[in-house]
C-alpha cells in the first residue's frame, strides 16, 4: 500500500467514526486527537478497524505511533507493504 | 392523600412512540385509533410485527454520538430534551447537581450483545474483534447516563429494572426522590430498544405469546377472542417532574399531579400474571391517593394481548371497580404495541391530554370481545367524551411478578 493510500485509509476510518470530521485544515504532523476532537474510544475504533480491514494487531505500546497522520503512515507503511 | 408530603407535578413530556414524536400528534393518533405498527425483518428470526419510532435523531446530538451510544440512549436524549423544551425549562433553572435522571428499562444490553456476537461470528468468533464499546453500552445505567452526558446533568442517574412495569416504577422513583428532597427536578420515564433483539421476539414466540396478523396493525388485539400475543415496540417517554410550588413559582403549565402509586410482587410465577396482587396494587395506589374507585375516570389497562394476561387484569379491575359506573377502560397497546420499559409512561402520556379535552381514547382491534375480559365502560374504536376527566389510573405489570400503578389528577 502506498503512503497516500495509507493516508486515505486512516481518513476513511476517521470519517466512518465521525462523518462530520473536517479534514480541510488538518495538519499531518500535528496530533489527530487535538485537531479532530477524537478521544480514546475513537482511537481504539481506529485500531479495531485496522484489525478488521487488514488483520493488523497493533500492540498497545505502539499506539503513540498513531498520533499524527504522518506517524500513522510511517508506522503502517512496512506493515501494509503487501496490502 | 399524603398532604404532608411535597406535591409532585408533571410539567413536561418528551416522547417517541411508533406513531408520533410529540404529544400532540400522539394524542390525535390515539383518539383516531391510528396504528403505525409495521413489519420488520430480524436477524435469524425473520419477519414480525413491531413498532418502530421515527424521530429526528440528530436534533440534540451528533450522529457520531448516536453511533457510539445505544439506540436507547438516542431515544432517551431526544425525549429528555423534548421534555425540557415542553416544560419551558432551561437546564440551568435548577442546579445541575440537583437534577435526577431515572429511567425505567425492561432490559438493556441484549441488543448490543447480540450485535457483538454477530460481529465476531464474522471473524470466526475471535474475541479480539469484540468492541471496546460493549461495556459502556451495556451497563444498566447506560440510557440514563447518556442523557446526563448530553445535558450536563451532574445529579444522580440510574435505571430502574422492573420488567414492563419499569416506566411506572421510574416515575414512582422520581416522585420519591423529589419528596425526600434528594433532587429538585427529575427527568423520569422509560425507554425500550427491544425491537433490535431477535432473542426477545424468539423468546415470546417460544412462549406462544408473539402477536400476529396479516396486517401488522391488527397484530395486537387486547380483549379480543382471537388475540395471540404481544407486539414488541421500541419507544421512550421522559417526564419533567417538579414540586408543585416550584412549578407554580415559574408559572409552568401543569399536565397532572401524581397523587398515588403502588407497587407489589406476585411472588409466584416467572411469566403468569396474577389478578389478586394486581387488584391489591390498584387498591394500594388508591389508598395512598385518598380516593375510591368511583373517583377514577379512566383506567389505562396494561393488557398486552396475551390470552391469560388480559383475563387476569380484567378480573382484577372487575374486583376493584366492578361497582363503579364512572370508570372508563381503555388500552393503548392495541395502537402502539408494547413499548416494554417505556410502556407505562408512554401510555399514561397518551391519556394525560384527557384532562383538557375530556376524551377517553379508544382501544382498537377488538371485534369479538372475550367474555372473560368484559368490563363496564370499555372504550372501543371511537373515543368517548366525558363531562369531566379528573383522575386517571395507569396499570403496568411485568414478568417475574411485578405490578405497578400510578394515579394522576388534573391540577386545577
Amino acid at each position: 500500500m502506498t503512503r497516500d493510500a495509507i493516508k486515505d485509509l486512516i481518513l476513511e476510518i476517521i470519517e466512518d467514526i465521525d462523518e462530520d470530521a473536517d479534514f480541510d485544515s488538518l495538519q499531518s504532523d500535528k496530533p489527530l486527537r487535538d485537531q479532530l476532537d477524537l478521544d480514546s474510544m475513537d482511537f481504539l475504533d481506529i485500531v479495531m478497524e485496522l484489525r478488521k480491514r487488514h488483520k493488523l494487531q497493533i500492540p498497545e505500546e505502539d499506539y503513540p505511533e498513531l498520533a499524527t497522520l504522518d506517524s500513522c503512515v510511517n508506522y503502517l507503511e512496512p506493515l501494509l507493504a503487501d496490502a | 392523600m399524603e398532604t404532608q408530603l411535597p406535591r409532585i407535578v408533571i410539567t413536561g413530556i418528551g416522547l417517541a412512540a411508533p406513531n408520533a414524536d410529540n404529544l400532540k400528534t400522539y394524542r390525535e393518533k390515539l383518539l383516531n385509533g391510528v396504528s403505525e405498527i409495521t413489519e420488520i425483518d430480524l436477524r435469524y428470526f425473520g419477519r414480525a410485527p413491531a413498532g418502530i419510532c421515527s424521530f429526528q435523531e440528530t436534533k440534540y446530538r451528533k450522529k457520531k454520538e448516536n453511533k457510539r451510544g445505544t439506540r436507547a440512549g438516542c431515544l432517551g436524549v431526544y425525549c429528555a430534551n423534548e421534555a425540557l423544551a415542553d416544560a419551558g425549562l432551561d437546564i440551568d433553572h435548577y442546579k445541575r447537581s440537583r437534577i435526577g435522571v431515572y429511567v425505567g428499562l425492561t432490559e438493556h444490553g441484549t441488543v448490543e450483545t447480540e450485535n457483538e456476537v454477530y460481529n465476531i461470528s464474522q471473524y470466526d468468533y475471535n474475541v479480539d474483534y469484540w468492541t471496546h464499546h460493549h461495556n459502556p453500552r451495556t451497563v444498566l445505567n447506560n440510557p440514563a447516563g447518556e442523557i446526563t452526558m448530553n445535558l450536563g446533568i451532574t445529579g444522580p442517574h440510574y435505571s430502574i429494572g422492573a420488567a414492563c412495569a419499569a416506566g411506572n416504577a421510574s416515575l414512582i422513583q422520581g416522585v420519591q426522590m423529589m419528596r425526600l428532597g434528594e433532587v429538585d427536578m427529575a427527568l423520569a420515564g422509560g425507554i425500550s430498544e427491544s425491537t433490535g433483539s431477535f432473542g426477545i421476539f424468539a423468546s415470546f414466540q417460544a412462549q406462544g405469546a408473539l402477536g400476529s396478523a396479516p396486517d401488522p396493525r391488527e397484530a395486537c388485539r387486547p380483549f379480543d377472542n382471537s388475540r395471540d400475543g404481544i407486539v414488541v415496540s421500541e419507544g421512550a417517554c421522559i417526564y419533567v417532574l417538579e414540586r408543585l410550588e416550584s412549578a407554580l413559582a415559574r408559572n409552568a403549565a401543569i399536565y397532572a399531579e401524581i397523587i398515588g402509586y403502588g407497587m407489589n410482587s406476585d411472588a409466584r410465577d416467572y411469566v403468569l400474571p396474577f389478578h389478586e396482587r394486581q387488584a391489591e396494587c390498584m387498591e394500594l395506589a388508591m389508598e395512598r391517593a385518598g380516593i375510591t374507585p368511583d373517583d377514577v375516570d379512566i383506567i389505562n389497562t396494561h393488557a398486552t394481548g396475551t390470552k391469560q394476561g388480559d383475563i387476569e387484569e380484567c378480573k382484577a379491575i372487575q374486583q376493584v371497580f366492578g361497582q363503579s359506573d364512572n370508570t372508563y377502560i381503555n388500552n393503548t397497546k392495541s395502537i402502539i404495541g408494547h413499548a416494554m420499559g417505556a410502556a407505562g409512561v408512554l401510555e399514561l402520556a397518551g391519556n394525560l391530554p384527557a384532562f383538557q379535552d375530556n376524551m377517553v381514547h379508544p382501544s382498537i382491534n377488538c371485534r369479538d370481545l372475550d367474555p372473560e375480559c368484559k368490563l363496564k365502560n370499555m372504550v372501543f374504536n371511537e373515543p368517548v367524551t366525558l363531562d369531566s376527566v379528573d383522575i386517571i389510573l395507569n396499570n403496568s405489570f411485568g414478568m417475574v411478578g411485578i405490578n405497578s400503578v400510578i394515579i394522576v389528577k388534573k391540577y386545577q
